[in-house]
């Protein structure tokens, strides 16, 4: 599978590469062309751009800082220059909600008065309850049944903004099953329903689209660079489970060769174990939620359970460009074990008095490794996707001596 | 020919309309399977398809989705499967259609699934996630070893895109009664005639209706304006309940009388 061209776009019927593509019922064929041209149409029209930006700006808190990380370099040895994106510092807390804007500004285009949306740690549901909510718009969120019980507070905080929040008991109770059953909501309300997916995953045209919406964190923090004096990156560290954050800030570095893209995984308890989410490290391609793409399965084409401490990881599927990143050779990809993110997590909030989301804390807890084999003087970008309120709990528990799983 | 094809041109001949009863393979278990597809054969049923368990079956409502989990926890897998085939094709020349999502197929190499298929005696093919855009190379292959590739039409599918998808079809082509998943439904929708006769106008191919239909009266209401009728999860249900209660004796027999009842209420002249 090595020799997926690199191509900055997907082709017509949205593949990249290999990857990507509609795999999807037929009853949905007309409401994704819709989508399709609805977001032909946007990407051109000034307006659009003009109100999505306004939002972005007042309402998200963009453009987010991008702090020079000093005490961290420090702790990994003063080699490197450390940056932060800070997407933590956006509204509702991590970068979900550039996504969720732009699609609810579609959404309203197209006419459609019902948002439905899928959620794994409830960031997502999150960022979709509260851009509803800004638009007055009904919402309704699948979540499974074990992320509705790990992650209380996000459910009330969706219900807080006016979303109904349904759990989701089929299959392995998680985001994959979510997915399905919000595509299944989808088919039976395709008429009224926009359906908001929260990552670079999905049927085309969702990871071109989603990537665009996203790819403000990479171009913000591109210039904040030159601004900074520090020109390009080196590096470019994200955590990747969909991939949306991690798509976001290495799209508008794609094409500046010298630039090292690098995706980190959740190992879970270990890439050798049954418990990871290392969908491009261990995955092979197939067809899932609509898309081919990397994906944990078994020799029969089944989908496996992915696990992760950071329940925005866990996801057996991945996003079709990233796929191709991976073959093109153009984003190298690695892992980071639960165990290792928690130190990640510790470590931030230690040298910086910034707590990350444990999804994040997969990128910070990469640097560890990545740093010592950097050349000294080099300059490292990280995107920090989401803040830790949402995980001191379960984070709390786990260094009281708690089971790690749950 | 294709058995497919021979059977509706024997049901074109009597101006009938053919019963397609659905089950879950390994639902209960593989050798309930092979029982209660023969039986439907004995009952009149015309052309049975025979779903392959998929992990997550993003088209399928409850009733489906819990006979592919029992299915898979059971260990049912392509392998399993093709032999249930196997053993139903030494008792029976029924067409048997396999329902299965894309991705076991692609995991196994859509060649070698293709040659597996026909080789076990399955003489067709439905992938509801594998619509007209990226069926091209597994139509290349059903094709080359003799599957009918039967393909969905929505009632929100624009006529352009129908004439595109009937010309593409082979065997039949699937109209699918409403829009939304599997499952038993109380009323069907009522401009689903005129969908179908929408469809029809497209093509001179059989176009047999599923999704939600569930009794007789059902049936009858719709056997002068398809040339086929799927019944899925009202059969899958009443197998697993009356298995589950009775025995597999018991579960056969009710299914088989089922199906005699739906077969019945397919032919002209019948009570409506």
């Amino acid at each position: 599978m090595k020799q997926t061209k690199f191509v900055s776009q997907p082709d017509k019927k949205g593949h990249f590469g290999i990857f990507g593509g509609r795999f999807v019922p037929e009853t949905l064929m007309p409401a994704i062309t819709q989508l399709e041209e609805a977001y032909r149409q946007a990407r051109r029209d000034r307006k659009f751009k003009e109100e999505f930006n306004q939002i972005l700006k007042d309402y998200v808190g963009r453009p987010t800082a991008l702090y020079e990380a000093k005490r961290l370099s420090e702790a990994l040895g003063g080699r490197c220059r450390i940056f932060l994106k800070r997407e933590d510092l956006t509204h509702t807390g991590a970068h979900k909600i550039n996504n969720t804007i732009g699609q609810i500004l579609l959404a309203k285009k197209m006419g459609k008065k019902r948002i439905i949306a899928e959620t794994g740690a409830g960031q997502h549901g999150v960022a979709t309850a509260t851009a509803a909510a800004l638009m007055g718009l009904e919402c309704i969120v699948y979540m499974g049944r074990k992320d509705t019980v790990r992650q209380a507070m996000n459910v009330f905080r969706m219900e807080l903004t006016g979303a109904k929040v349904i759990p989701v008991d089929s299959g392995t109770k998680t985001l994959k099953d979510a997915i399905n059953e919000a595509i299944r909501d989808w088919v039976s309300n395709v008429e009224t329903t926009h359906y908001i997916i929260g990552s670079v995953v999905g049927p085309h045209p969702y990871p071109m689209m989603v990537r665009d919406f996203q790819s403000v964190i990479g171009r913000e923090a591109k210039a904040q660079l030159k601004r900074a004096g520090a020109g390009l990156p080196d590096v470019v560290v994200a955590c990747v489970g969909g991939g949306s954050n991690a798509m976001g800030i290495f799209y508008p570095f794609a094409k500046d060769e010298g630039v090292r893209l690098v995706g980190i995984e959740a190992a879970g308890h270990g890439v050798d174990t049954e418990h990871h989410s290392a969908t491009l490290t261990c995955g092979e391609p197939g067809v899932l939620h609509g898309t081919m793409s990397y994906l944990l399965q078994d020799k029969w084409g089944q989908i496996k359970g992915a696990h992760s401490v950071a329940p925005g990881l866990d996801y057996p599927g991945v996003g079709p460009e990233h796929s191709m990143f991976k073959d093109s050779g153009r984003a190298e990809y690695y892992t980071i074990d639960d165990k290792e993110a928690l130190e990640g997590f510790k470590l931030l909030s230690e040298t910086e008095g910034i707590i990350p989301a444990l999804e994040s804390a997969h990128a910070i807890a990469y640097l560890k490794k990545l740093v010592p084999t950097l050349k000294e003087g080099s300059t490292v970008l990280v995107n920090l996707s989401g803040r830790g309120d949402k995980d001191v709990a379960t984070v709390r528990e786990i260094f009281k001596g708690g089971d790690v799983d749950e | 020919m294709n058995r497919i094809d021979k059977a509706f041109k024997n049901l074109r001949k009597e101006g009938g309309c053919a019963l397609i009863p659905f089950v879950t393979a390994g639902d209960p278990n593989p050798d309930a399977t092979v029982e209660v597809v023969v039986e439907m054969a004995k009952q009149g049923a015309d052309i049975i398809e025979l779903g392959m368990p998929f992990s997550d079956p993003l088209a399928d409502g409850p009733t489906i989705q819990a006979a592919s989990f029992r299915a898979l926890e059971g260990g049912m897998n392509p392998d399993v499967y093709f032999d249930v085939v196997r053993r139903i094709r030494e008792q029976t020349d029924i067409p048997l259609v396999l329902m299965g999502y894309y991705n076991p197929v692609l995991k196994m190499g859509l060649g070698t699934f293709a040659e597996r298929a026909v080789e076990a005696g399955i003489d067709g093919t439905i992938i509801p996630d594998l619509p007209l855009e990226e069926a091209d190379e597994w139509r290349k292959e059903a094709r080359r070893v003799g599957l009918a590739n039967i393909l969905l039409v929505a009632p929100n599918t624009p006529t352009s895109r129908v004439k595109r998808i009937v010309k593409a079809s082979s065997g039949f082509t699937y109209y699918v009664s409403v829009l939304g998943i599997t499952g038993a439904r109380t009323e069907l929708p009522p401009e689903l005639a005129q969908g179908l006769k929408r469809v029809k106008e497209c093509s001179t191919k059989p176009v047999a209706v599923g999704f939600g239909i569930s009794r007789p009266e059902q049936v009858r209401g719709l056997r002068d304006v398809a040339d086929g009728i799927i019944v899925g999860s009202a059969i899958v249900k009443m197998l697993h309940d009356t298995f589950a209660q009775k025995g597999l004796k018991d579960a056969v027999e009710s299914v088989g009388n089922f199906v005699g009842e739906l077969k019945k209420a397919t032919l002209k002249g019948e009570e409506v």
